[in-house]
């Protein structure tokens, strides 16, 4: 394997950073993105690759990205669920990589859902 | 799906909802071209009755649904290029699937990006299981463990943006020179 010491210089400098982090669910937003075999197949890899780009580029430590199942709607894959705590779960369907941006920004970090890229429009 | 990594990071999520401690992913590219690609995992395996049935779209553990596409999907690949399937297991002790493909054939899929794929397991699954990547070829052989990379890393987790661009990187220069000819 490469250079395990390179790991060491990253233990360093993000050891401090963890520490301070708090674990606060009520302030967190949550990032889902659909990974059974439906959304494996449309596209859903690298759609998480670029949220977690998105998320560090951005440094925001309030964002979590995590995995589902399927949940039925396979023909609308690569789908994604964006939880801001006290609004509505917003949905959005046919998630490319280059929708993530515009995702995080307008939504995430501004609090204004991407209406055009959502299931109700789509649907 | 479009490439044999997308199949493994489908595959690989059966042995972690099987409830498995150590993932051991092994691709092993002989001289006359055939690529061998096996998940072996150590969770609660399956009993001679499901292991019969387990290759027909109509089965899956899931109450959800009555599909279940990651197998049969991963056989018809696998076979459109003059390989196959085959799937060992045991209740209690684990399941090995191994599906070889003949890299020679116009119809055998690109290996494609293993890194991301490594990067998304470890993300959706970031304590458990431990998962282990070999690749073999004439050209060369790697190894990769997540349990190494998290003993080194001393309780920074492995879903740390810094981690998984490490991984990523590292696991892609790693590759490259053993699987170049049939990773696009």
């Amino acid at each position: 394997m490469k250079s395990l010491a390179e790991l060491e210089a990253i233990r360093k400098a993000t050891i401090n950073r963890i520490n301070l982090r708090t674990e606060d669910d009520s302030t967190t937003t949550r990032v889902v993105v659909g990974m059974a075999t439906c959304g494996i197949a449309a596209g859903a890899r690298p759609v998480m690759l670029a949220f977690m780009d998105e998320i560090a580029k951005r440094q925001l430590s309030n964002v979590t990205v995590s995995q589902t199942g399927c949940i039925g709607m396979c023909r609308l894959e690569p789908m994604v669920d964006v939880i801001v705590p006290g609004q509505d779960k917003v949905t959005y369907v046919h998630v490319k990589p280059e929708m993530v941006e515009r995702i995080v920004d307008d939504h995430i970090i501004h609090g204004h859902p991407v209406h055009e890229f959502t299931i109700g429009a789509n649907e | 799906m479009k490439e044999i990594a997308l199949h493994l990071l489908d595959i690989v999520q059966n042995s972690v909802t099987a409830g498995a401690d150590h993932v051991e992913i092994t691709l092993d590219l002989a001289p006359d071209g055939m690529l061998s690609v096996s998940v072996k995992d150590d969770g609660k395996g399956m009993s001679p009755e499901l292991l019969q049935r387990v290759r027909s779209p109509f089965v899956t553990t899931r109450t959800t649904r009555k599909v279940g596409l990651g197998i049969p999907l991963l056989m018809q690949n696998a076979m459109a290029s003059g390989g196959g399937v085959e799937i060992e297991s045991e209740v209690g002790v684990g399941t090995t699937i191994t599906a070889t493909f003949n890299t020679g054939s116009i119809d055998c899929l690109p290996v494609g990006d293993l890194a991301e794929t490594m990067a998304t397991l470890i993300l959706g699954s970031p304590d458990k299981p431990e998962f282990t990547l070999r690749c073999k070829s004439a050209l060369g052989e790697m190894d990769f463990s997540t349990a190494e990379v998290r003993e080194a890393l001393g309780g920074v987790p492995l879903t740390e943006p810094e981690v998984i661009q490490w991984i990523s990187q590292s696991l892609k220069e790693e590759i490259e020179p053993i699987l170049g000819g049939i990773l696009r």
